[in-house]
């Protein structure tokens, strides 16, 4: 096989570690509170130039940075949960949508007033690897790992704890959980703080790859709405198949012709699926 | 016609006539705000009745790029490239239309889908850079003053243009407003099966609003392309452009003839307010406001701001919002 190709495959193989944990986030709060956070990349740009700003800014050291980052983002998706969306839950889904569409339109112009349209680079500069001709660069690679962390250790808290089996209960049936002695307002409060959390791991290890600037959220954002839907509502492992073959579209695709028409075909790709699986990829 | 009615109008046509002398530059502001309002009333056409499309960049983007292509390199008239790239933008919604209704993809999954949509246009336009200019936008071939080519120097033809535009976009509106189809629309909106129980072809209706909102979107687009001779493909497509077309609509209030077009003076004053205030020293101000006034719209008033007003004019039996948006 072309040697090339093979470098496409196994970094779409990386990117897709990235693209899941970026849908996990994503899909444990669209699946429990049924809400789409269209602002949830956004989010994740928000981590990023916090990250930059107190690496760079003040000095802080690089882990301490990230870990600051996490716990300030899963605050915000609190705060997200309560002031957008608490208000508005007994109304039409789309609705929430909006609402966070504004958020969406908040931040990115709010960071535009605040670093400008520069493109910013941390200036951390991770080793590449050579794998028999093939280049991997390091910080994807430590991407793929922690997504795959991530993804174990919410599959546990998910089904070994009280609170994650309560949230998975809450995602099966959300009129009955209560009577159940369940505190919904707690548990949608909890999911949106790890939501937060996740977009703020998916910051430090994006903003090891990527120069942050205002926009980048459009880069992604509609990519891991459409995994999302993909892998189907709540489906965690959907989610991580669909992050795996929607990076491969567009990693192969880029091979044979451009980024961008890549991402045409995987945006097509969904567009079709959506009307052959309309459950996602792994529903039967 | 009564007296009344006859002054009203009188009064409008004089304030009419009387725009036509303003400033070049209030008038690139009126021509902006009816352009969009267009653009946000046929946005609203599909909106009201619950099927929030992010799409609708796709639509203007066709609309706005089909001419452009067709004039830049073969010379065909806007006056074919028009119609033709309207055509195409109908094509596209019916082509997106028909399985997202005949599937009962509906709510997010609507929305999401139609978002797509927007980003495989815009992805298509930026990648075919050889043709489009990509990321970096088309300007028209000149050719100065000229109604075969639809190009006009003057502000006032552009201007006089877009007050025919919106006024039909706003007979369109009514029509659908005051036909058998809007009630046939509001009875699938509340309950789709009870109305197909009934006898109403629900796809029909769904497709016939779909394809009039993608078709008048995408002759805006056009419109706007052909007044501004510059084409970029981030602000005639994608999900920014589908996003700022949703929020207008829903800030002015989209169950109202006037409210899209509300929401275009709104949305275009305050831009121009901000800009105009803070120069350019801080960009970006103005979306930070127009985002938290979003917010706060949606959360607080999700008929907009016409939808307040409104029952104070019309003691009509309105249904409650949370019910009108439900998809």
């Amino acid at each position: 096989m072309d040697i090339y190709l093979l470098e496409a495959i196994v970094n779409g193989i990386l990117l897709g570690g990235v693209l899941a944990l970026l849908a996990l986030g994503l899909n444990l709060i669209f699946g429990v509170i049924d809400v789409v956070w269209i602002a949830y990349a956004d989010i994740v740009m928000c981590g990023m130039y916090l990250v930059y700003w107190l690496y760079t800014g003040f000095g802080w050291p690089l882990p301490l940075a990230c870990a600051a980052t996490i716990v300030a983002l899963a605050v915000f998706g609190a705060i997200v949960h309560l002031l957008i969306i608490e208000p508005i839950l007994g109304s039409a889904p789309i609705n929430q949508l909006l609402a966070t569409g504004g958020l969406l339109f908040f931040l990115q112009s709010f960071a535009t007033l605040l670093f400008g349209t520069d493109f910013m680079n941390i200036g951390v500069r991770l080793p590449i690897i050579e794998l028999d001709g093939i280049y991997i660069s390091f910080a994807r690679l430590l991407a793929f790992a922690l997504a795959l962390v991530g993804a174990v250790a919410l599959y546990f808290f998910l089904r070994r704890t009280f609170m994650g089996t309560a949230i998975r209960a809450i995602a099966q049936d959300r009129d009955i959980i209560s009577l159940m002695g369940v505190d919904q307002r707690r548990i949608y409060i909890v999911t949106s703080m790890i939501g937060g959390a996740l977009a703020g791991l998916a910051a430090c290890l994006l903003v090891l790859q990527y120069d942050v600037h205002p926009f980048i959220g459009n880069t992604f954002g509609p990519l891991i709405f459409m995994i999302c839907v993909l892998g189907g509502l709540g489906n965690m492992i959907g989610g991580f198949v669909a992050a795996f073959v929607i990076s491969q579209i567009i990693s192969i695709g880029g091979y044979y012709s451009n980024t961008e028409l890549s991402y045409v075909l995987a945006f097509t790709f969904f567009i079709v699926l959506m009307f052959v699986r309309p459950r996602g990829i792994l529903a039967r | 016609m009564n007296a009344r009615n006859a002054i009203l109008v009188g009064a409008l046509g004089i304030l009419i006539v009387l725009t036509f002398f303003a400033p070049p530059y209030f008038m690139h502001l009126l021509i902006q705000i009816l352009l969009w309002g267009f653009i946000y009333t046929a946005w609203s056409m599909m909106g009201r009745f619950g099927f929030v499309s992010l799409g609708h960049g796709a639509f203007m983007g066709v609309g706005a790029y089909v001419p452009v292509l067709l004039w830049n390199y073969y010379g065909i008239t806007p006056w074919l490239g028009i119609p033709l790239g309207v055509a195409l933008a109908a094509l596209l919604g019916l082509v997106i239309g028909y399985p997202c209704f005949r599937l009962r993809v509906v709510g997010h999954y609507f929305a999401l889908v139609t978002l797509a949509l927007s980003q495989v246009v815009l992805l298509s336009i930026v990648a075919a850079r050889d043709i489009t200019g990509g990321s970096l936008g088309l300007s028209q071939r000149a050719v100065g003053f000229s109604w075969y080519a639809l190009q006009f120097p003057d502000k006032r033809y552009f201007y006089a243009i877009s007050l025919v535009l919106w006024i039909g976009g706003l007979a369109v509106w009514r029509s659908i407003d005051r036909g058998i189809g809007r009630q046939v629309l509001d009875a699938i909106a509340e309950d789709e099966e009870a109305a197909a129980a009934v006898g109403i072809d629900v796809m029909r209706e769904k497709l016939r609003v779909t394809v009039i909102s993608a078709a008048l979107t995408a002759l805006g687009g056009a419109i706007y392309g052909q007044y501004l001779m510059y084409l970029n493909p981030e602000t005639v497509s994608g999900i920014a452009v589908s996003l700022q077309i949703v929020f207008a609509a829903i800030v002015g209030g989209m169950y109202a003839m006037l409210g899209p077009t509300v929401g275009a003076l709104l949305t275009i004053a305050l831009n121009e307010g901000l800009r105009v205030a803070f120069a350019t020293n801080f960009i970006g101000a103005a979306n930070t406001i127009y985002g938290i006034l979003l917010m706060l719209c949606i959360i607080f008033m999700p008929r907009g701001i016409v939808g307040l007003l409104e029952p104070m004019k019309f003691r009509r039996a309105q249904p409650k919002p949370q019910e009108k948006l439900a998809a």
